[in-house]
């Protein structure tokens, strides 16, 4: 599968399921909807940075890092639009992040066309 | 009246016994080998200067039928040009009477002297599929092998395979075509080759091949049922000699379905074609299911877990963060 495909497709499913998470969290679970909906935005923007990058880039160890830092980042511009809850959001945001750039990395296709032959 | 002693004796018999290349473009190096039929010399070909090996018939006033014999194994070899089969450049009959082949001069090893050192299994399971190639190919083009085993296989230097001594090869009545159905072999076979348009030289009864690498049919000297089967057959006994190395105790359960379903005594049950006992392997190599071996759901995970370990740590790993966050929230 295309790498940016890959990575939109697997952020948004990490996305749903790190925003349905929330719902074990009793203070927070009136807001479900809008956290679900948040978290997968959040994870289909962060595959396809990742899925992007990826296909420019071929390294393992430096998907890994991009996806983290991309994780990292968009998991601290919500944390800091909620006005807390760093470590409760931007920890497993990066790890989804550090995910999506493993997968795309080892699992995408380049999406290049075999050669032609006379 | 003067008398020759031993040594005399045994050393005019060496040369009489010497094939005599005097006239031809090829001078004599050094013996490499021989075998039932006739003697592997290495050779210099004065015309193209370089190293040939030419195997000629080991007896002078041998009967008409092996000088046919080798010079059809000549004909087999020119007709199925492929990396895995050694190149025929000459053949003919020398002054004395003798046949000859000149072929390329291949470098290597036989594959059962390569096994006794301590190769990775994947590098000898790369080797069983080349030679799985080659097999399929002669097939392809209506040729069975019948004497399929480690000492007939070369490995070359740089990683070549060759599949050596088609000396008892037969050609078969039909081929096995993607582009069209059975063709008779007379008509592969051009009308001024009468050593390729006779393909029933031994007779039935007569047994060719090695014991332990000749399928049961082979060994019971039915000539007339042998087909691609047999060299299947012929084939799982040389995945079973790659396995057997010291250096593999616990051979896997998948592989070893393999070698058992291409040795399987009816041929019915062997493999169809030694493309598909070769793709089998490659299943195998890539961590993929072999149709060998049925997985049930837990010998799929087991397949599967070990290729995506990190993947199955990076997950068990947020969801153990995950975890510990909810928990801690709710404190």
């Amino acid at each position: 599968m295309n790498k940016v495909v890959y990575g939109l497709i697997l952020g948004g499913i990490l996305g749903i399921f790190d925003g349905l998470t929330s719902w074990f969290t009793p203070a927070v679970r009136s807001q479900l909807l809008t956290i679900v909906i948040g978290s997968t935005i959040k994870g289909i923007i962060a595959g396809v940075l990742i899925g992007f990058f990826a296909r420019k880039v071929n390294s393992l160890p430096l998907g890994i890092l991009f996806g983290l830092g991309v994780g990292l980042l968009l998991a601290f511009i919500v944390a800091y639009m909620q006005r807390g809850y760093y470590v409760p959001i931007m920890l497993p945001g990066g790890l989804v992040g550090l995910i999506v750039g493993y997968a795309t990395q080892k699992y995408g296709s380049s999406g290049l066309s075999a050669p032609s032959r006379p | 009246m003067n008398w020759l002693s031993d040594d005399a004796i045994s050393r005019l018999q060496a040369a009489n016994a010497m094939a005599d290349f005097a006239g031809t473009r090829y001078r004599l190096i050094e013996c490499v080998g021989s075998g039932g039929m006739g003697v592997v010399y290495l050779a210099e070909d004065s015309v193209l200067g370089r190293r040939v090996a030419l195997k000629i018939l080991d007896l002078p006033d041998v009967p008409g039928e092996f000088a046919a014999r080798l010079l059809r194994e000549a004909h087999i070899l020119a007709r199925l040009e492929h990396p895995g089969i050694v190149p025929v450049h000459d053949a003919g009959v020398l002054a004395g009477g003798r046949a000859f082949y000149a072929m390329k001069f291949v470098e290597g090893q036989r594959l059962d002297r390569l096994s006794e050192k301590q190769n990775t299994l994947s590098t000898r399971l790369s080797i069983f599929q080349r030679i799985c190639d080659t097999v399929a190919f002669a097939h392809a083009h209506g040729v069975l092998h019948r004497d399929l085993k480690p000492p007939n296989i070369m490995v070359g230097p740089f990683g070549e395979v060759l599949v050596m001594d088609w000396g008892v090869a037969k050609i078969l009545g039909r081929i096995q075509s993607s582009s069209s159905g059975p063709v008779a072999v007379e008509s592969l076979a051009p009308a001024s080759d009468p050593l390729l348009a006779s393909p029933a030289k031994t007779a039935h009864g007569a047994i060719i091949g090695t014991p332990g690498y000749m399928a049961p049919e082979q060994a019971r000297g039915d000539i007339e049922s042998l087909d691609e089967r047999s060299d299947i057959f012929s084939l799982g006994a040389i995945l079973q000699f790659l396995l057997a190395n010291p250096a593999h105790q616990n051979v896997s359960r998948p592989l070893a379905a393999i070698a058992r379903k291409a040795m399987a005594a009816n041929p019915e049950d062997r493999y169809t074609s030694a493309s598909a006992l070769g793709q089998d392997v490659a299943c195998y190599l890539d961590g993929l299911p072999v149709s060998a071996y049925p997985e049930n759901i837990l010998r799929k995970v087991a397949r599967w877990a070990p290729r995506h370990r990190v993947a199955i740590a990076l997950v068990l790993t947020y969801l153990v963060v995950r975890a510990v966050l909810i928990l801690w929230a709710r404190r």
